[in-house]
């Protein structure tokens, strides 16, 4: 049985301008150990589809709307506040963005680390500081039993990103939400990142669920990879089929506008239009307006995830209807 | 899974982290080093000491008149010399201090309970609650606050009296609360109105935290709001905190002496700072040494409580530490 299975997530943000449908109906599952990457612009819902596993969104203005989320048979979208308390910190972690500010800059990192120890498991505290002190080795904080004394300024961002993810698997969690956690950092320090949240995850079987607009980073490190656009679920298939075979036209787009993947010299490649406002009816395909193979029925009908083949689903129509075969790179 | 070496120095460390406060224990030390804070401290202490033992160190009673010495300067036999009553100035000075500090005490511990809690959880909450909220504070604000003195002392003159009695025949103990009567209330005034500015002041700096990233780590974590409030949100308004209650002190002190030229609170022959320089003030062409001492008094208190104050922002200023 899948860890987390979502059917149909939805989540809106009820608004003074209206209601903004951010995440307009989410499927997907994640396997005990497995690590998905979930790829796509900024406001395209990777985030507040995972803050909204853990109800970590205001409410209101936000507005869950969930078939339903079963985590290791408890839904997540409805069960107590204290059972999804429970669930917090202890069964599912969070990593996030910026290192800089996700610490509590008046409370020293041993502190912190023991935090999750001493609400969720009752931990005396000799027994919490031995822990917190090997969870700082473990993450490759040299000094470990001194850094334990040291305030969040003290750290530079790659050490309290490794803080962050110390804190975060201390309670051997069965699934980790990595939000884009590697954005804020200079390339050295995430490629270590990456590799520290590889070699955590092989060590415990942790789950990883890893957002991030860097496709580079995700190919890396996934064995699966969602990409998301306005909403929803355009693609979903194994890392390698995302990359050679794409069966989305936004998908390809995105990939064709990676810069290192171009030939030098030439113009830049980016897709044309904007990503449409999601407070508005969106009618047929959300990509149509940019798409460079749409055709008219692409915006009259909703269109949904499906097999494309096994193992590789996709959100286009004439993908789906077999018209549209290959998308090669060339113009 | 290999267990890596437990470090041999583990004892140690949980030792020097005892406790749940190292911030406040880690502060105080850093307080030490500040001289400036460490002098203000030691000034203050030894004045609220003198204050508190007045009636067994004063060299008079406050109200011991000497008409035919009226006033004179500072002498061997009253060291800051008498007013014109022949009352020696430095034990109205040592008494006047008890009702300043007092007063000032009293404003700063309610500013600092409720205003600190109200702010916090009305920030924090936010939505419907801090809009309830809010509008009661502003609804106390608009209160003329003279007015509201003056008509809480008009409708509440005999009360002073019944609570007095009611409770002497509870207790079969008198306890002068009709006599002093007027300083309570003066102190319930205070109350009242001084925690307004700080659950502003506080209910602003929470919505800016409430909007870190650190808090959503802390809800991420499981943290319940108790928890998240008083482990991270308080200690991260703290600094401000604190530099706001050592203003509040002086503007205490003031009110009481404004309260008191107008016939409420300190009633004559009591003395505090405030009356006591208003009086100076007024003799100041005579008679220098009434307006001059009580005034040194004041002034150093207030300079004393800004550096212990300024000192305490720095010591609690984590980042602000080279250590």
């Amino acid at each position: 049985m899948a860890l987390l299975d979502i059917q149909n997530l939805q989540v809106s943000f009820h608004t003074r301008h209206g209601v903004v449908r951010a995440v307009r109906g989410v499927s997907f599952s994640l396997e005990k150990g497995e690590t998905v990457g979930v790829v796509g612009e900024s406001g395209s819902g990777k985030s507040v589809t995972c803050y909204s596993l853990l109800r970590l969104l205001p409410q209101p203005p936000a507005r869950i709307e969930g078939v339903r989320a079963i985590f290791d048979g408890l839904d997540l979208l409805s069960c107590s506040d204290s059972k999804i308390r429970g669930v917090r910190g202890r069964r599912i972690s969070m990593i996030f963005q910026d290192p800089m500010t996700s610490l509590n800059p008046y409370m020293r990192i041993g502190e912190q680390l023991m935090e999750p120890l001493r609400i969720h498991e009752q931990v005396g505290r000799t027994e919490a500081i031995r822990r917190a002190v090997r969870a700082l080795q473990e993450v490759g904080v040299p000094d470990a039993s001194a850094r334990m004394r040291a305030y969040p300024h003290q750290f530079s961002g790659g050490m309290r990103q490794r803080v962050m993810i110390a804190m975060a698997l201390i309670t051997r969690p069965e699934l980790l939400i990595a939000d884009e956690p590697t954005t804020a950092l200079d390339v050295t320090v995430q490629a270590q990142i990456l590799e520290l949240v590889e070699q955590r995850q092989r060590e415990l079987g942790t789950a990883v669920l890893w957002i991030s607009h860097d496709l580079g980073v995700v190919a890396n490190l996934c064995k699966r990879v969602l990409v998301m656009y306005a909403g929803r679920i355009v693609e979903s298939a194994p890392t390698r089929a995302i990359f050679k075979e794409p069966r989305h036209p936004y998908n390809e787009a995105l990939q064709r506008s990676i810069p290192a993947l171009q030939e030098k010299g030439r113009e830049l490649r980016s897709i044309p239009g904007l990503p449409p406002d999601l407070s508005r009816p969106i009618k047929g395909c959300a990509f149509a307006p940019r798409c460079r193979f749409k055709e008219p029925k692409c915006e009259m009908d909703d269109v949904f995830l499906k097999d494309a083949t096994p193992g590789h689903s996709t959100a286009c129509l004439r993908v789906q209807e077999g018209s549209l075969r290959q998308m090669t790179n060339d113009e | 899974m290999p267990q890596p070496p437990v470090n041999p120095s583990s004892a140690a460390l949980e030792s020097e982290m005892e406790g749940d406060h190292s911030l406040w224990r880690d502060a105080w030390r850093r307080l030490q080093k500040n001289n400036l804070a460490v002098l203000g401290l030691i000034f203050l202490s030894v004045l609220g000491l003198a204050s508190l033992l007045a009636p067994w160190i004063a060299p008079n009673s406050y109200e011991a008149q000497n008409l035919a010495l009226g006033a004179t300067g500072p002498s061997f036999n009253h060291w800051l010399g008498t007013d014109a009553l022949g009352r020696d100035l430095l034990s109205r000075i040592l008494y006047g201090g008890r009702v300043s500090i007092a007063a000032g005490l009293c404003a700063t511990a309610v500013s600092l309970t409720i205003g600190v809690l109200y702010g916090t959880i009305s920030g924090f909450v936010g939505g419907r609650l801090d809009v309830v909220m809010m509008r009661l504070v502003d609804i106390l604000y608009s209160l003329p606050f003279p007015i509201f003195v003056i008509l809480l002392m008009v409708f509440t003159k005999d009360l002073g009296d019944a609570v007095e009695n009611r409770l002497a025949e509870w207790l079969g103990v008198r306890m002068d609360i009709g006599k002093s009567w007027s300083l309570i209330l003066l102190f319930l005034a205070i109350g009242a109105v001084e925690w307004l500015t700080m659950a502003r002041i506080v209910r602003g700096q929470v919505m800016s935290l409430k909007k870190q990233e650190f808090v959503e780590a802390a809800r991420a974590l499981g943290l319940r709001r108790r928890r998240i409030i008083v482990r991270h949100m308080i200690p991260n308004v703290f600094g401000i905190v604190v530099v706001y209650a050592t203003l509040i002190v002086p503007s205490v002190m003031l009110l009481e002496a404004f309260l008191s030229f107008l016939g409420f609170g300190v009633q004559p022959p009591m003395s505090s700072w405030g009356t006591l320089i208003n009086d100076g003030a007024s003799k100041m062409e005579e008679h220098w040494w009434l307006l001059v001492f009580p005034g040194i008094a004041f002034a150093a208190t207030l300079f004393s409580l800004n550096f212990v104050g300024d000192g305490l922002r720095d010591a609690v200023d984590v980042r602000a530490s080279k250590d």
